[in-house]
C-alpha cells in the first residue's frame, strides 16, 4: 500500500463543510445513526458540580453561525483526564468528550450538559479544552474556556497569564443561574474587536 | 528538537490557512489575529478514547449501512490506508469517521438542496477503528461531483470527508479525500487553499492491489497526524 505522496508530513487539514451533521452529530440532527458523542457528558451517578454551557459562534458580521461544530475536553470534577497520559485516570468513569452542531438551537446555540471540571494535577486552573469546526473555516481553532468564579485560580494560570491582559476575557464564561440550574455562558468569536483568543497548540 | 515525550507542532506549512479569500466564508469565519503559543499540557497530549467497541464491521460499508429495499447506486470503491504519525509510527485503535454525497453528488444533509436525486439506499457515512497496524477499510460507491455557491459554475471535486482522532486532543484531524485525475481539482479553493507542496498528500492513489475483481475499485489514502506523546510504559 505504498503512496508515496502521503509520506511525508502532516495530511493537511480541510473544513468539516456544511453537511457534517449526519457523520458527525447524527443523534442531533435526527439523522438514524447513533451519535459517538453530543450535548450530555453526565450520567445520572456522574459526580461533580452539574452545569451547563452555551454560547454562540459569531463571524466577523457579528452575526451566529448556523454550521459550526464545537467539541469540548474536559477533566472530571477532581482534574483527572480520562486518558491513559493522566496516570490518575477518571475514577469517576467521566469520559469528558462533547460534541454539538450549532444547526439545531432556534437561536445557533450550543449547549453542552456536564460537571464543572477541577484543578488539574499541572496546576491549571478549571477550564475546558474546545475546538471548533465550520464551513468557511479550513483549519480547526483551539480555545479554552475559563471559569469567572474561579478568580484565584484564573490569577495564577499560567495559560491565561500568557494571554495578553486585554484579551482574556475572551476565554471567561460567565455564571448564571438559570431555571434548571448553572449555566456558564461562552460565546465564541471569530473575529472583530471581541474575537477570542485562539491558540497554537 | 522532538523527543517521543513531546508532541510535534501543527506544521502551519502543510495546512491551509484561516483565510484564504478565494474560498469566500473564510473571510468573515477565519480567527484574524495572530494564534497564543500554548505549550502542550496534560489536557492536551490526553484526547477523547474511542476504541474498538465504537465501530462495527456494517459500519465500514456504506453499500450496506444504509440499504433499504436495494443495493445503492454508483460506482463501487474500496477506501483503505494507513493511519501514521509524522515520527512513522501506526496509529493504532482510532477512529475514523467518514461522510461523502451519494453517486450523484446529494448528501442525505437536509440543508443540500442540490436537485440530483437521493439514493433511498445510500446514506453516506461512516466509521471504522484502525487496526495493530494502523490500516483501516471503508467499502462506499465513489461519491458524485455538486456545485456550491462559492462562484459563478463552482462545482467540489469528487471527494470524502474524514475525520479521526489519533491519540490526543491535539492529533485530532478533520480533512478530505480526493480523487486521482479529478479535473476539478486545479478549480477548487478548498483544495487550492492547502499549501501547493502539500495538496498530493489529499489525492488518493488508484490501486490495482486493493481493486477487487468483479467487485470494486481500489483506492489508497494514507494519512500523518501529528506525532503524539508515549507514555513512560512506551518509552
Ligand atoms: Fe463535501
Amino acid at each position: 500500500m505504498d503512496n508515496p505522496k502521503s509520506s511525508g508530513g502532516q495530511t493537511p487539514s480541510q473544513t468539516v463543510g456544511p453537511y457534517f451533521a449526519y457523520g458527525l452529530t447524527p443523534e442531533q440532527y435526527g439523522y438514524p445513526l447513533k451519535s459517538i458523542a453530543g450535548g450530555t457528558l453526565v450520567e445520572e451517578g456522574t459526580e461533580g458540580e452539574r452545569i451547563r454551557i452555551e454560547g454562540r459562534v459569531i463571524d466577523g458580521h457579528g452575526a451566529p453561525i448556523s454550521d459550526a461544530m464545537i467539541e469540548i475536553w474536559q477533566a472530571d470534577f477532581q482534574g483527572h483526564y480520562a486518558h491513559p497520559h493522566d496516570t490518575r485516570g477518571s475514577n469517576t468513569g467521566f469520559r469528558g468528550f462533547g460534541r454539538f452542531g450549532t444547526g439545531t438551537d432556534p437561536e445557533n446555540r450550543f449547549l453542552f450538559d456536564t460537571v464543572k471540571p477541577g484543578t488539574t494535577v499541572d496546576g491549571q486552573a478549571p477550564h475546558i479544552n474546545i475546538i471548533v469546526f465550520m464551513r468557511g473555516l479550513l483549519s480547526h481553532a483551539y480555545t479554552r474556556l475559563y471559569f469567572d468564579d474561579e478568580v484565584e485560580a484564573n490569577t495564577t494560570d499560567p495559560i491565561l497569564n500568557a494571554v495578553p491582559a486585554n484579551r482574556r476575557t475572551t476565554l471567561i464564561a460567565e455564571r448564571h443561574i438559570g431555571p434548571s440550574g448553572i449555566v456558564y455562558r461562552f460565546d465564541i468569536h471569530m473575529q472583530g474587536p471581541h474575537e477570542t483568543v485562539f491558540f497554537n497548540v | 528538537m522532538t523527543d517521543d515525550a513531546t508532541v510535534t507542532p501543527r506544521d502551519w506549512h502543510s495546512h491551509p490557512p484561516y483565510v484564504h479569500p478565494d474560498y469566500k466564508s473564510t473571510a468573515l469565519r477565519g480567527p484574524s489575529k495572530p494564534l497564543i503559543p500554548l505549550p502542550a499540557g496534560l489536557g492536551e497530549i490526553t484526547g477523547p478514547v474511542y476504541g474498538h467497541d465504537s465501530a462495527n464491521e456494517l459500519d465500514a460499508d456504506l453499500t450496506k449501512n444504509g440499504v433499504r429495499n436495494g443495493e445503492p447506486l454508483g460506482e463501487r470503491i474500496i477506501v483503505t490506508g494507513q493511519v501514521k504519525d509524522e515520527r512513522g509510527r501506526p496509529v493504532p485503535n482510532t477512529l475514523i469517521e467518514i461522510w461523502q454525497a451519494n453517486a450523484a453528488g446529494r448528501y442525505v444533509h437536509a440543508v443540500d438542496q442540490h436537485d440530483a436525486p437521493l439514493d433511498p439506499n445510500f446514506f453516506g457515512g461512516g466509521r471504522c477503528v484502525t487496526d495493530a497496524e494502523g490500516v483501516y477499510r471503508f467499502t462506499t460507491v465513489k461519491p458524485g461531483a455538486y456545485p456550491w455557491g462559492n462562484h459563478h459554475n463552482a462545482w467540489r471535486p469528487n471527494h470524502i470527508h474524514f475525520s479521526l482522532f489519533g491519540p490526543s486532543y491535539l492529533t485530532r484531524l478533520v480533512t478530505q479525500m480526493y480523487f486521482p485525475g479529478d479535473p476539478l481539482l486545479d478549480l477548487d479553493p478548498i483544495f487550492l487553499g492547502t499549501p501547493e507542496h502539500a495538496r498530493g498528500r489529499l489525492v488518493a492513489d488508484f490501486s490495482l492491489e486493493v481493486t477487487e475483481p468483479d467487485f470494486a475499485l481500489g483506492y489508497v489514502f494514507n494519512i500523518v497526524l501529528r506525532g503524539s506523546a508515549t507514555t513512560p510504559m512506551e518509552r
